[in-house]
């Protein structure tokens, strides 16, 4: 079946089967492998992406019920300009990533928290992540996370390949011409 | 204060940015033009085969392999890190239920899973054991055939091996006890839950094989499939991109033989990602009951601990008895006991062969001696704090008698815990303390290589084969050659997971690698650092020896400061270059040593609880949970306290709420995450609070010792000891649920406690 949806902000139109989920599409039919796939039940929130703005798990949504809708992975949370959301920079500074492999979905649900409520309390943090699990247990420095991206504070991290590349040291590289007297 | 990027900052991980945009791949990640494979298992615990019809499955176009034991070399390949007696898939029998019988494999996952429920496998139920009772009791069937453990005097029982440790006089000091408590503690089933199942994936690779796996421990699997095939170590190429999680459930292989055979046979990559349900049928931790006798002086001196631990492995051997013998060994603590006898058994069973998960079999026996200690407080009416302390080994002290002595100041470890934890001050109504220790072994032998190239520009890149599942090796390594050659930490380059590249490691296990590995990498760069010191001697015409180079500075005997790439740029010349320096770290078997090696450190732990209990439900909410370990140097504070209160929140799975449950054929009622709790954001404790005692004083670099499993060994007595405070109730077997705790609430007065 032909469905044609809306993915971190690129319209986009795919043949899928109509028994295939939400998440079969995202990964296998689009390539976007950021969304994780574990229980496959709804429990465990690897696969949290947002559908038309609303939290959902992947795993629980066939692909055909998103024809029309806005989907947003975590592959469209970082800025358009490469640099990585005030949440996710956050992620990093406060700790909350171990292994990575939950972490996706927490942004997601996390990102969503933050679209609904800009400055949750922390019943509000943990009420809304408690559909992601994280067997590392990073969950204080998750919440440490929420609330310090709820706080503020433009990330300046670049998330393009190239971006540690551009620093302004000297590297001690020679001219081309010097490297080809061979 | 620390600079950015050297060793005792925190740095933000290394590799960190991909794991939030999503572009971090894991193995189920990576776009390979593979078949898809899917197992085909039995819904009973244990039958005998007596034929696979797979007509049906391979008359659907795009399947192209229906692989049984009959496919393969015969005698079945087996294979074990211990004994060589797992089969690549089940030969004439299923042992637990999930054991795989056949392997389809097809062009996509729809048609892999609609080949595999096609597969006919017709079989016949055969009696099991899936409880120590039923695996003990005369005339029980055997797990293992009595002919595969040749001259093995155990062979006819599913005892698989008993352990035995002890000193001094157990009869003699249980003659002059004051008190002896006496008690059975129980243990559960739990599984170790990476939020990413276990995936594999094989190629063939020119002459040879390609294998990708989400293993910890790449070069032992790289032995395991070469040993299996009859190829050279150089032919076989282990791809290990990092693991989603691993806490010891990812050390050994699996099912990537099974699929190395079918991907030989097929000629074209084939993969296989595990559902979690499958996870769970394949990795679990060793349940275990452990009946303990603890003799006490009025003083509150610990006079002996008998410790007899019987572990519930499963059908094959994995790492279990390794577990189980490790494990058991520091039984009596870290205490100085006078008279100890410590017996420990194997018992197998018809169940998922149970293998390594965070704490390698500690927390099974320090949730019972631990919780003994308490008892025997209250009976004395000595604080439990202050038994403890009384007991405490000091730095120095040969605590096993045999073994490593005490490495470092655990009393101060303990004053930390006490002081955060408000030990001693008064409570709310209704609430209750508890405080535990707790110790493990580290590794006990130990051999890792690394290479650190120092390239002309100055940056590095450092090779390592650790597995950095989530502890922050990458971010720690990377840290250690940043500190030692003086680049900026986003210089650096950690290559892992590839051992066509990647130099020899052991294994990334027993909270090691920092040790270890770190070791290695600090050795690398010791060496580089000599080399820039000879370059910096010749480009200058001074003495070598009086060059020092030390943090990234090197150091000119008049006096002179030159950065590395002011050496490199003079030194490297018109060519160009690097600078390659190879570490190496080893630590030797001792044949003679119980554990075949005296651990290279001891991870210590304090725990003080704080909780309260509905009366109503049962329901226990911890109010505090302090964690403090003696991690000799915090080479990154942060992963440090992501570390151990990830273990501590781990813990509160197995003391609270996580246990696989069977029904009356032995096979798990609870599969997957919706009938299986861990702990979530909604379970977490009011408080959380950890610290690390810094005393310079370990085997790793600049006194690092190994961490992140002490966290997990106290939890649940320190839970059950607060619970009992906070209502009087006492619990001796985990999870401790809302119904068990309100059945033990329903007790309380007929327990004489």
């Amino acid at each position: 079946m032909l469905i044609e949806l809306v993915v971190n902000g690129a319209p986009r139109a795919i043949a899928v089967e109509p028994h295939h989920t939400l998440l079969d599409v995202l990964r296998d039919d689009l390539g976007l492998t950021g969304t994780k796939e574990c229980c496959l039940v709804g429990e465990c929130g690897a696969c949290t992406v947002l559908l038309d703005g609303r939290i959902v798990d992947a795993c629980l949504v066939l692909g055909v019920e998103a024809d029309g809708l806005e989907v947003r992975t975590v592959e469209g949370l970082a800025r358009p300009d490469g640099t990585l959301s005030a949440l996710q920079a956050a992620f990093l500074d406060k700790g909350a990533v171990q292994c990575g492999f939950c972490i996706p979905g927490q942004l997601v649900s996390a990102q969503a928290l933050l679209d609904e409520h800009p400055h949750p309390s922390r019943d509000e943090i943990e009420e809304g992540l408690a559909g992601n699990l994280c067997r590392c247990a990073c969950y204080e420095q998750i919440f440490e996370a929420v609330e310090a991206a709820a706080a503020g504070g433009p990330s300046d991290i670049d998330a393009t390949p190239l971006a540690h590349a551009t620093g302004a040291r000297d590297t001690g590289s020679r001219s081309v011409e010097e490297g080809l007297d061979q | 204060m620390t600079a950015p990027g050297r060793v005792g900052a925190s740095p933000n991980r290394v590799g960190g940015i991909g794991r939030v945009t999503g572009a971090q791949a894991y193995l189920a990640d990576l776009r390979v033009d593979a078949l898809h494979a899917r197992l085909v298992t039995l819904d009973v615990a244990r039958a005998r085969i007596l034929g696979v019809d797979a007509s049906a499955a391979l008359a659907l176009p795009g399947v192209h392999l229906v692989m049984t034991a009959a496919d393969l070399p015969q005698p079945v390949p087996r294979f074990g890190p211990q004994r060589e007696d797992r089969p690549v898939l089940a030969a004439g029998e299923t042992t637990y239920h999930g054991e795989p019988v056949a392997l389809v494999v097809a062009d996509t996952k729809d048609l892999a899973e609609r080949a595999a429920a096609l597969v006919r496998v017709d079989h016949e139920p055969l009696p099991a054991v899936f409880t120590l009772e039923g695996a003990l009791a005369p005339g029980a069937p055997l797990v293992q055939d009595p002919a595969s453990r040749p001259g093995d005097p155990l062979a006819t029982t599913n005892v698989l091996k008993e352990h035995r440790v002890g000193w001094g006089d157990v009869d003699a000091q249980a003659a002059r006890a004051h008190v002896i408590v006496e008690g059975t503690w129980t243990f559960p089933m739990v599984t170790q839950f990476a939020i990413e199942p276990h995936a594999f994936m094989a190629a063939p690779d020119g002459d040879g094989v390609a294998v990708w796996s989400t293993i910890q421990h790449p070069n032992w699997l790289q032995r395991v499939i070469a040993g299996m095939l009859r190829m050279p170590l150089s032919k076989v190429r282990v791809h290990a991109p990092d693991p989603g999680g691993g806490f010891g459930g990812k050390q050994h292989a699996k099912y990537e033989p099974a699929v190395v055979f079918a991907a030989l046979r097929l000629g074209r990559p084939v993969r296989l990602v595990l559902t979690l349900e499958e996870t769970f049928q394949a990795v679990r931790r060793a349940a275990c009951e452990t009946h303990v006798r603890t003799g006490f002086a009025e003083d509150g001196r610990i006079l002996f601990q008998d410790v007899a631990a019987d572990y519930l492995i499963g059908a094959y051997t994995d790492i279990a008895d390794r577990v189980v013998g490790k494990g058991s060994y520091p039984a009596a603590g870290p205490y100085n006991v006078p008279a100890v006898r410590i017996v420990a058994r194997s018992v197998l069973s018809h169940t998922v062969p149970s293998t390594a998960f965070r704490g390698f079999g500690n927390p099974q026996v320090n949730w019972a001696v631990e919780s003994a200690l308490d008892e025997g407080a209250r009976f004395l009416g000595i604080d439990r704090l202050e038994l403890r302390l009384r007991n405490l080994a000091r730095r120095g002290d040969r605590f096993i008698p045999f073994d490593t002595p005490c490495d470092g100041d655990w009393a101060d470890v303990v004053r930390v815990a006490a002081e955060r934890a408000g030990w001693g001050t008064p409570l709310p109504e209704g609430h209750g303390r508890g405080i535990a220790f707790g110790i493990k072994s580290g590794p006990t032998t130990g051999l890792s290589y690394s290479i650190v190239r120092l390239l002309v520009d100055g940056s590095v890149v450092v090779y390592a084969g650790t597995s950095d599942m989530g502890q922050g090796a990458r971010t720690v390594l990377a840290q250690v050659a940043a500190h030692e050659l003086g680049a900026p930490l986003d210089w650096v380059t950690v290559v892992m997971g590839d051992t066509a590249i990647v130099p020899y490691d052991q294994q990334t296990s027993a909270s090691r690698s920092t040790v270890l590995m770190g070791n290695a990498v600090l050795d690398a760069c010791r060496k580089l650092q000599a080399q820039l010191a000879s370059m910096a001697a010749r480009v200058h015409g001074v003495d070598e020896a009086a060059v020092s180079v030390d943090e990234g500075v090197v150091t000119l005997p008049d006096g002179r400061e030159l950065t590395p790439l002011e050496v490199l740029k003079a030194g490297l010349g018109r060519l160009g270059g690097e600078l390659i320096g190879v570490g190496e770290s080893r630590k030797d078997a001792e044949p003679d040593h119980p554990l075949g090696g005296a651990p290279a450190f001891f991870e210590f732990n304090c725990t003080v609880i704080e909780a309260h209990v509905d009366e109503e439900t049962g329901d226990i909410t911890i109010d505090r949970h302090v964690t403090v370990s003696d991690v000799g140097k915090a080479l990154n504070p942060l992963q440090v306290r992501m570390q151990d209160e990830g273990a501590a929140i781990m813990g509160l799975g197995h003391t609270l709420m996580e246990q696989y449950l069977f029904d009356g054929t032995g096979r798990i009622r609870n599969l997957g995450a919706i009938d299986y709790r861990i702990p979530t954001s909604m379970d977490l404790p009011l408080v959380v609070e950890s610290e690390a005692v810094e005393h310079r004083d370990g085997p790793g670099p600049y006194g690092a010792k190994g961490m992140s499993e002490g966290a997990l060994l106290c939890v649940a007595p320190a839970v059950a000891s607060a619970v009992h405070e906070a209502t009087g109730a006492t619990i001796r077997a985990l999870p401790l649920s809302p119904e068990r705790v309100w059945h033990a609430l329903q007790a309380r007065g007929s327990d004489a406690r």
